[in-house]
């Protein structure tokens, strides 16, 4: 059993704004971590690694040398592999040519049972990367995992949750999974894992690699959305600020409450 | 070929600084006076609008340009299950007929499905002009490769301008298979819609992960796609029917899959907050699990529904259904009481169409008090004990 574990590094906080005058985007810094998703991803591919023998799981990412830190971090959680695939032509990709970047690669590593992505990004939240990869493979996938249930020799059984309902689903190899916060708590990275793959070469792969090489398919060329302005979000003129002791600021909500006829 | 072209000459090491200070991803590097820009782009250009003159420059060189008169018709995607439509599906009609108005384009609907006939009609009473049915035993539950293979047929045959989706779990599945089939754009979740004349979307959803909203479009490729959460617009008022049912061939449809269906589980339905009134949700100012208690006296007497952020997800004390926001649920009741919640843009996004929004927080920059109608200053663990104090008189 082979299996890619798709994971992106993203910003550590949420504090980007858009300056109202200038209309520059402000980012607080640059600090970074694991999309909080994706250690859920990786948690799955290990859960399916006890359920069968013989499995290795490859993490990848997509973005600058320096998302090599995240592959770090699933070595360490217990990821056997690890592959980047960077190349500037990538900049500004949007999800159909990211997805089709992380598709060239799983098809440069060739071999693969199954794809696992987190359910979404936080910096992105389109949660539309994972379907377009599967499609990009022609292969099946399964969306929002909250369970992995059987593993079998050709195929896999899981649980997903679904807006009013929960389905059981089986899907026949190769295939990809989207898995769902919680569905086991994340592992730490070990130090005993950091020991052992201290001598570990994280691949880096670019264009010039993937089987796919023209540069027209990645990045800006290869992706039919464009931002045409970006803007801050609206306020409303009407707000009422409240200030007060504790007890006026609890009278003061009360009376809207009743005047409101809720209570 | 589009890209930032650095003009190497103009650099010097006090512009290079000036540069990697400015960029907000972090996407310039500068070695060995060589300026380069790494694969951290996203070619947002405030290099280029902010940055010393004549360095950074914007290329794109024209590719072949489609025509655009060639492609007409705003199609909403009817979500079915059980022979039920989703009520997003009347929702994003309203919208297509509003977008229509201004480009003079017909409103398509699409349905796959076994029976779907009721649903077909009930589209046409909310005024589409055409309804395209697929009907067959064989699409009687979702899939997404079969179905997937209907909305291609679909679209090779007819042409359409527009494609939209509700941002529903199926949907947020459904559409990016679509999207990656036909190479075309997808935009999830957009919180507004508008249409310039030549028939281009206007998709504007919140954007880089921060506070910042964008308005994406799609210049070169159709058909285009979007998603929209439930919620997010009204379903028009319904008319008498001018529209007529176009039960489309099926035989040339691949209806092969690997995924087999094997038990479906249908949930509770007061479980859902998508669909509540009232609304109490809680914030990470809720220290520990057990504070949560506080607000109970409140829920009981508005008979409210409890809902959270993201970082009570994080923290496990919550089903992630309860989530609101566009990682969660779009919610829209008729009050919602915010407490301890800094209202990250996600958030907001996801239930700033409440039609009274009341938010507690102490700290008075927190971008929920921004559209909030009441915006309360006060901490949580003060104000929520004494209108406790207060509710309990009125029992």
């Amino acid at each position: 059993m082979r299996i890619v574990t798709c994971i992106k590094q993203v910003p550590a906080s949420s504090k980007v704004d858009v300056d109202p005058i200038t209309g520059v985007l402000i980012r607080d810094g640059f600090n970074v971590k694991m999309n909080p998703y994706d250690l859920y991803a990786l948690e799955a591919s290990f859960s399916i690694k006890n359920k069968t023998n013989n499995c290795t799981i490859q993490a990848i990412t997509m973005g600058p040398i320096s998302a090599k830190e995240v592959l770090e971090e699933a070595l360490y959680m217990g990821s056997d592999e690890a592959t980047l695939v960077s190349d500037r032509r990538f900049a500004g990709a949007d999800v159909l040519a990211t997805s089709y970047t992380l598709s060239q690669l799983i098809r440069h590593i060739k071999e693969y049972d199954i794809v696992i992505c987190g359910k979404q990004t936080t910096d992105g939240d389109t949660a539309q990367v994972g379907p377009e990869i599967a499609e990009f493979l022609n292969i099946p996938h399964v969306p929002y995992v909250v369970e992995v249930l059987e593993v079998t020799d050709n195929s896999i059984i899981v649980r997903s949750s679904f807006d009013e309902h929960d389905e059981v689903t089986e899907v026949l190899y190769p295939c990809l999974l989207t898995i769902e916060k919680g569905i086991q708590v994340p592992r730490l990275p070990s130090y005993n894992r950091k020991t052992q793959m201290k001598d570990y070469d994280i691949k880096t792969i670019t264009l010039a690699q993937l089987p796919d090489k023209n540069p027209d398919h990645y990045g800006l060329n290869g992706s039919p959305t464009r931002v045409e302005e970006i803007f801050p979000p609206n306020k409303r003129t009407d707000s009422i600020l409240v200030e007060g002791t504790r007890t006026e600021l609890a009278e003061t909500l009360f009376k809207i409450l009743k005047d409101n006829k809720y209570v | 070929m589009g890209y930032i072209k650095i003009n190497q000459e103009n650099v010097t090491k006090a512009i290079a600084d000036k540069l990697i200070q400015i960029c907000p991803f972090n996407a310039f590097e500068y070695e060995n006076t060589n300026l380069s820009i790494n694969a951290a782009c996203k070619v947002c250009k405030i290099c280029i609008k902010n940055g010393p003159l004549g360095v950074c420059e914007f290329i794109d060189e024209p590719t072949q340009k489609i025509d655009k008169s060639l492609y007409k018709g705003i199609t909403v995607y009817i979500q079915q299950r059980l022979n039920k439509a989703h009520p997003v599906s009347w929702e994003l009609i309203g919208k297509a007929k509003e977008l229509a108005k201004k480009t003079n384009e017909p409103v398509y609907a699409i349905v796959i499905g076994n029976k779907i006939e009721e649903i077909a009609k009930e589209a046409l009473a909310f005024g589409v002009d055409k309804v395209f049915a697929y009907q067959d035993d064989v699409f009687k539950d979702f899939n997404v490769e079969i179905y997937t293979n209907v909305v291609e047929t679909f679209y090779k045959q007819h042409k359409v301008n527009i494609i939209l989706f509700g941002g529903t779990t199926e949907g947020r599945s459904f559409a990016p298979r679509v999207a990656a089939r036909l190479k075309t754009g997808l935009t999830a979740d957009c919180t507004m819609l508008d249409i310039k004349p030549d028939g281009d979307l206007l998709q504007i959803r919140p954007a880089f992960g921060g506070n910042i909203m964008a308005k994406i479009h799609t210049p070169n490729h159709r058909p285009q796609l979007a998603t929209i959460r439930y919620k997010m617009f009204n379903a028009p008022k319904k008319i008498k029917a001018t529209g007529r049912i176009m039960f489309e061939g099926i035989k040339n449809i691949r209806k092969q899959t690997s995924i087999k269906l094997l038990k479906t589980d249908d949930l509770p339905k007061h479980t859902d907050i998508s669909d509540a009134e009232i609304i109490v949700a809680v914030g990470r100012a809720f220290k520990k699990q057990k504070d949560l208690n506080l607000i109970k006296p409140l829920v009981d007497m508005l008979g409210a529904e409890v809902a959270c952020t993201r970082p009570l997800i994080e923290n496990g004390w919550f089903n992630p259904r309860k989530q609101i926001g566009l990682s969660g649920r779009t919610v829209k009741p008729k009050l919602i009481i915010n407490l301890g919640i800094s209202g990250a843009i996600q958030y907001i996004e996801g239930m700033k169409e409440s039609d009274l929004i009341i938010s507690v927080n102490n700290d008075l920059d927190n971008k929920l008090f921004q559209i909030s109608h009441y915006a309360i200053h006060g901490d949580i663990y003060d104000v929520i004990p004494e209108l406790n104090q207060l509710l309990s008189e009125l029992l």
